[in-house]
């Protein structure tokens, strides 16, 4: 059933845990939050349900708790296992604690300051906002993550399911074919960033060569700074077999009986494709939406290396421009903002999704209205 | 009018004659159709790989004639050994190795064992603790390099390549989650049964769920590899001395100063891509397994 939306029973035992495996959910303690996730048991069955677990992310969101937090007496030998969690889970605790919490409340400390690494800290209040309102750059490395984002995720999106549509045609060598348009998004990092820099070179370029065999002189993609930008997204569709792989698995995890019963209602592939694919693989595409636009307001190490921010800071992304005063500046407290500020425009934009996502993304189970 | 009528006669012989012959064709129409699209889309794919290849065996003239020709004239494999030998790259080589097979056991043994306190041991908080782990997947790591350098910086640990290791012993979110997902497909009656022969949950761990898990161990190795071998931000940020460079960096140097010699640059770039390619290559299964597993990519 794949993620079905089946409700805890009215009184649980401690530890209920679904049948079958292959419903690719578990229920978990029920005084804690309900969390489900869906999996695949193995490679070659793609019992799978990403579905599943973009629904579960939605559910823990809108319903933290499965059932009021009562005060439950543990028995000695619950105390123990309870010990034992918190003895497993240790080292991410730490972790989590000097590496992830720590550092995100140290970076909201030091944005008040004007730390330079070299001197003692400063407490300058609200002045390293008030330096990012009215800094231009700051706009510009926005506008230009924001353009780069979209530009990728939604291009990323047509592609990588185009090729999963393709793929899902039952056709003959089909792993050769996924290897094919998988392998690029393997391989990554500086090897990939000086192999585009000559790709996207003006005159001995590989992309202008091919251009040119049909009489179409080519710009210079990296050096003229309408250009930078759709370059960078080119490149970045070259990695579209990453989500194109996710995709694939979604579909082959649509119900065949969904496509039979639209057969006999008289759809055509066309409404089939529109009334049962999408639907379907809505909670997938959201998922990747979400995901790959996070990542791509924050990649800038290929464009470090490749442009370093130019032409004309036409490619000057968020996280390179914290990068450069950071580290190359040392103005922390000034980079400490940008970062709060970059925090909180991707939390915005991930409410901004899910609140959308209520009017196209359908998770199975629902009723339909 | 006319040809609406004509369209519909058409269209009525059309369904007419689907049974006998129409659809067969039409399927076979679509196959072709589907193969032909499938091998475009191929060559667009492997392109630039070809041009990598064909690049790194041009000589320096060659790279630059226009137009540029797709062949190379020469086959000038010592481009590889010069390429390589320009720089101190075995020592690069070695420091990649440390960090990558260092980073790869610390993300196997902290994640496996948070992975278990999270799909096997009941406590109260663990619904808590599990949200704020997957939070951790979507803060922008630039929000936290500042802190963590300064943290590294306190610690007298920038310029050695702890920076670069010491991470991976405290569990990674996506590994943590994809074992998660993995040890809940593990029928809890082993446990049970184990628990009753009076197993403690240590030993549940290393003689059940370890050994049932090895396809998802080797899922998160290979993804730590290929996420540490190719990483530039952090050796970057920590690393100053060249002897203590990795083949990141040591190659985004070698860019720096030998910026036109692309067959050379290119050389090289074929090499270090070599392990992660042939891991690839090894355990593709597993891989694809893994991003299906969680619905995430492995970046």
């Amino acid at each position: 059933m794949g993620g079905g939306f089946d409700r805890l029973s009215p009184r649980p035992s401690r530890w209920t845990r679904q049948a079958g495996a292959s419903t690719g959910s578990a229920l978990v303690h029920p005084t804690t939050v309900q969390v489900r996730f869906g999996h695949c048991e193995n490679g070659h069955d793609h019992d799978f349900t990403v579905a599943g677990g973009c629904m579960a992310i939605q559910q823990q969101i809108e319903q933290p708790a499965a059932r009021p937090m009562g005060k439950p007496k543990l028995g000695k030998l619950a105390r123990r296992e309870e010990r034992e969690f918190y003895l497993f889970i240790s080292l991410w605790i730490i972790g989590f604690i000097l590496f992830d919490a720590g550092p995100i409340l140290a970076s909201f400390v030091i944005s008040f300051t004007n730390w330079s690494m070299m001197t003692p800290p400063n407490w300058t209040g609200l002045q390293n906002y008030q330096r990012l309102i009215a800094d231009p750059l700051f706009y510009t490395a926005m506008w230009n993550s924001l353009y780069f984002g979209i530009g990728s995720v939604g291009f990323g999106l047509i592609i990588s399911f185009l090729l999963a549509l393709l793929l899902n045609q039952k056709v003959l060598g089909i792993s050769v074919f996924r290897t094919i348009f998988y392998l690029p998004s393997v391989v990554s990092g500086i090897a990939v960033a000086i192999l585009w820099i000559m790709i996207l070179h003006q005159d001995f370029g590989l992309i202008n060569t091919v251009l040119s065999w049909f009489g179409i002189k080519g710009p210079g993609w990296l050096v003229q700074p309408q250009w930078a930008k759709p370059a960078l997204i080119l490149m970045s569709l070259w990695g579209a077999g990453g989500s194109m792989v996710i995709y694939l698995a979604g579909l082959q995890s649509v119900p065949q009986h969904l496509y039979e019963a639209a057969s006999i209602d008289g759809a055509g592939p066309w409404m089939k494709f529109w009334n049962v694919t999408v639907p379907m693989m809505s909670p997938v595409i959201f998922y990747n939406l979400i995901v790959g636009f996070i990542a791509s307001l924050q990649g800038f190490v290929l464009v470090l290396i490749m442009t370093n921010g130019g032409p004309a800071n036409a490619t000057l992304m968020f996280g390179l421009y914290i990068y450069r005063v950071a580290f190359q500046f040392f103005q922390m407290g000034y980079a400490s903002a940008l970062a709060w500020i970059l925090l909180v425009v991707i939390m915005v934009i991930t409410a901004l999704q899910f609140l959308g996502a209520k009017y196209w993304v359908f998770y199975e189970g629902e009723t339909v209205r | 009018m006319s040809a609406n009528l004509q369209q519909s006669t058409i269209t009525t012989a059309q369904a007419q004659r689907r049974p006998f012959l129409g659809m067969r064709h039409q399927r076979l129409a679509q196959r072709v159709m589907v193969y032909a699209l499938l091998l475009a889309l191929s060559v667009l794919f492997i392109l630039p790989f070809m041009w990598m290849v064909s690049t790194s065996l041009k000589n320096s003239e060659d790279v630059f004639t226009y137009p540029p020709s797709f062949f190379p004239t020469t086959f000038l494999w010592q481009n590889y050994p010069r390429g390589w030998t320009i720089l101190p790259f075995n020592t690069f080589l070695v420091n990649s190795l440390i960090v990558t097979f260092a980073n790869v056991i610390g993300n196997l043994i902290s994640c496996s064992l948070v992975a278990f306190g999270f799909a096997r041991l009941r406590a109260r908080g663990r619904g808590i603790l599990f949200l704020a782990l997957l939070a951790t997947l979507m803060i922008p790591r630039e929000v936290t390099i500042v802190p963590r350098f300064l943290l590294f910086s306190q610690m007298g640990l920038v310029n050695t390549l702890w920076p670069l290791i010491l991470p991976a012993w405290f569990g990674y979110a996506f590994f943590i989650f994809l074992l998660r997902q993995f040890f809940m497909t593990i029928p809890t009656e082993l446990d049970d049964a184990a628990r009753i022969d009076g197993a403690s949950s240590l030993r549940i761990f290393f003689e059940i769920i370890l050994p049932l898990s090895k396809p998802a161990l080797a899922t998160v190795a290979i993804f730590a590899f290929i996420g540490n071998w190719s990483n530039l931000l952090d050796p970057l940020i920590y690393i100053r001395s060249q002897e203590l460079y990795t083949l990141a960096l040591g190659l985004n140097l070698f860019r720096g100063q030998n910026f036109t010699q692309f067959n050379l640059l290119m050389a090289v770039s074929i090499i270090t891509l070599i392990p992660v390619l042939t891991v690839f290559f090894l355990s593709q299964r597993l891989f694809v397994q893994g991003v299906t597993l969680t619905g995430m990519g492995g970046r």
